[in-house]
């Protein structure tokens, strides 16, 4: 019970904080539409061609958004050294993880929900098959890099280079889903295939990370 | 946990960071009820010292028990840590990091909780109810609010590092008073600083640190080694 | 150094000569068996002989990735040093031997199916391997954290899960979007079957070797930078 208080309590002051420095998330939303711009630049497709690449090139896009967001995660726990606060405290380290997690996943959520109606219009995009299967693909593909984003950002405090040695820790291991994600929504705007597997092994996934980051994460949280 | 011999006990530590030993050999035996001033040059262990004492580190090789268990992490609900960045969110009030701090430590009821927060405040000499943001508080006012967030649990073991840093000689006097106080209620405390004169009236113990190693202890700040 | 220990070290610096011996013979004679007294293979012609150095580099850097995520396991559990440092011998003589197959593959494919690289099963997921094992070494020399091991031990057991996920993805869409497959076909010469097991034998005791000279250099530079550490006298003030 106190677990699910503390990783509330903790969602919560993220989100006042991040309310209260408003520039990190304006700065943010600009970046995610620059980069649907860029690709629409890059990537000048006729609307058939379109439906078959747009699954990449929106789950690339989302991916930069992503790391953007992912990469500033415990920066603020880093300022003033406060993350030894929750540190020295009796608090378990999972519900710190989850609070983190779950505030990334739905400030990627919100540059998601930004950059998907800009693609939709440069791209005329139009979903053959059933397009309400999109929304759970979103969720879990989304969870997918957000979790393990998360723990590997944790374990990047520890380095030098933080920047880069998330994405380098990050990009490898997350080969599975990226396919999941990208598969997964092709099939579902050429309507020539079926999602269903793509989603099984998306749901696979999160569930081994999400398994295999509520064990581990102590051990990443204590390592000084 | 009353009545445990000693607060803490430390058997040839040793603290490695790579090719640098930080801690290269510390024993010793530290009682309850005592407030420990620990001195030295930088670079001597004093903070690698505490911080082990705090669970926040490891030691390479060795052995460290608090109050009197050998995982520092089962007892974390009674120490308190400060040091010398604030450990506080700039971006809240003294209360909002007291109330969120206060859910760590389980101290639960919302009322009960407030409470506690503003006992705590007060106590160190600050207003409860000041609206300001913690970014924006003087240093002495920052590092009266980071002993608060210390004293939250009402922790049986207090440690400090630096608290007296960049602090106004009035405010650091009070502290120091405090400290005397807080042991004399039953703390056991360990404070490094480089101002140790501050401490000569309340301090029961000076702890000489030099190169990784205690190399004195005496309960006269005169005695200190050269 | 007590009798027992000399005994022990004149023992082991005796099996280490032994090894290096027998590796050396092996891979001769591998090499005139895959060079020469191999059947020439109808389709591909000598090109193929490649084949005799592309499959047990394969097979043996699955081994030492295997062995790695074993010595992780471990030390996760035991916190042992020889655990450890077996975790990271065996990373990166792994990434050695995967190396051995990301180049042996575009110089196998180029002549015989005109492409450089193809997406398919085995090559694929031995890119993949090597980008998380290439991450793995790059983590551990990056980490300013006293507890590299431990942070290492994770992210190998990461690696490991990811592998089987990074296989049915790539097997199912190989289904769905068929390439050409870098590989010998099905069928495989006997004659051809016993030059590639005298290979892999050779390659396994060039694996072991490497391995175990890792090993003692790491053993060596750990004893050093500890002894360093607790007689580092400081010098003024820091």
């Amino acid at each position: 019970m106190r677990f699910f208080a503390i990783t509330r309590a903790t969602l919560a002051k993220d989100v006042r904080l991040e309310w209260r420095s408003k520039d990190a998330i304006n700065a943010m939303l600009f970046f995610s539409l620059l980069v649907v711009v860029i690709f629409s630049f890059a990537f000048d497709p006729t609307a058939e061609e379109s439906r078959r690449i747009a699954g990449g090139l929106v789950w690339v896009a989302f991916l930069f958004a992503a790391i953007v967001a992912l990469n500033q995660t415990w920066a603020r726990e880093l300022r003033n050294q406060v993350l030894d606060a929750y540190r020295v405290s009796p608090a378990p380290a999972n519900p710190l993880f989850l609070a983190k997690a779950f505030g990334n996943f739905i400030f990627v959520s919100v540059l998601e929900a930004l950059m998907t109606p800009l693609f939709i219009v440069f791209y005329k995009l139009r979903a053959l098959g059933s397009a309400w299967e999109l929304l759970p693909i979103a969720v879990l593909g989304t969870w997918a890099l957000v979790v393990n984003g998360t723990f590997f950002a944790a374990m990047s405090l520890r380095t030098r280079s933080r920047e880069i040695m998330l994405p380098l820790l990050l990009f490898p291991l997350s080969i599975p889903a990226l396919l999941g994600m990208v598969n997964a929504t092709t099939a579902i705007l050429t309507g020539e295939e079926s999602a269903r597997f793509w989603i099984a092994l998306l749901v696979a996934y999160d569930v081994v990370f999400t398994v295999a980051c509520l064990l581990l994460f102590e051990v990443v949280l204590e390592a000084e | 946990m009353n009545d445990i011999p000693h607060a803490v006990v430390a058997d040839s530590l040793i603290k490695q960071f790579g090719r640098f030993a930080a801690l290269r050999g510390v024993s010793g035996e530290f009682s309850t009820r005592k407030l420990y001033v620990i001195v030295g040059e930088n670079g001597a262990g004093k903070t690698t010292l505490l911080r082990i004492m705090a669970g926040l580190s490891h030691p390479t090789r060795g052995m460290v028990s608090v109050l009197g268990n050998r995982n520092v992490k089962e007892v974390r609900a009674h120490i308190g840590y400060m040091a010398h960045p604030s450990l506080l969110y700039d971006e809240m009030t003294g209360m909002e990091n007291l109330g969120y701090f206060a859910g760590l430590y389980g101290i639960q009821q919302a009322s009960n909780s407030a409470a506690t927060c503003r006992e705590v405040i007060a106590s160190v000499n600050l207003d409860p109810d000041l609206d300001r943001r913690v970014g924006q508080y003087s240093q002495g006012m920052r590092q009266r609010m980071s002993l608060a967030r210390a004293l939250l649990n009402d922790p049986k073991l207090l440690l400090l590092d630096e608290p007296f840093s960049n602090v106004d000689s009035r405010s650091a006097k009070e502290m120091a008073g405090l400290l005397g106080q807080l042991r004399n209620g039953g703390k056991t405390i360990f404070v490094v600083t480089h101002q140790p004169a501050l401490l000569a009236e309340v301090a029961d113990e000076f702890v000489w640190m030099e190169a990784g190693k205690i190399v004195k202890r005496n309960s006269s700040l005169e005695a200190s080694p050269q | 150094m007590s009798w027992r220990r000399k005994d022990v070290a004149r023992r082991m610096k005796r099996g280490f000569t032994i090894l290096a011996i027998v590796t050396a013979v092996l891979l001769s004679f591998g090499l005139y068996e895959a060079l020469i007294a191999a059947p020439t293979e109808r389709t591909m012609g000598d090109v193929q002989r490649i084949f005799y150095y592309h499959v047990p580099s394969a097979w043996t850097a699955f081994l030492l990735f295997l062995i790695n995520f074993v010595g992780s396991i471990v030390y996760l559990i035991r916190r042992d040093e020889k655990s450890d440092i077996l975790a990271l011998v065996s990373a990166e003589v792994g990434v050695v031997f995967c190396t051995v197959v990301l180049v042996t593959g575009p110089i196998w494919a180029r002549p015989v199916w005109g492409i450089w690289w193809t997406w398919d099963l085995r090559l694929t997921l031995t890119l993949v391997l090597w980008l998380i094992y290439v991450s793995y070494l790059t983590l551990r020399r990056f980490s300013t954290s006293s507890q590299t091991p431990m942070l290492a031990a994770v992210l190998a057991v990461f690696g490991a899960l990811d592998i089987p996920l990074v296989y049915f993805s790539i097997w199912f869409f190989r289904t769905q979007h068929p390439s050409p497959v870098i590989g010998n076909g099905g069928s495989l010469d006997p004659r051809m079957a016993h030059v590639l097991l005298i290979n892999w034998a050779a390659f396994l005791c060039l694996a072991w070797l490497m391995c175990w000279t890792r090993y003692r250099l790491e053993v060596l530079k750990r004893e050093v930078e500890e002894e360093q550490a607790l007689e580092s006298i400081l010098e003024g003030t820091r």
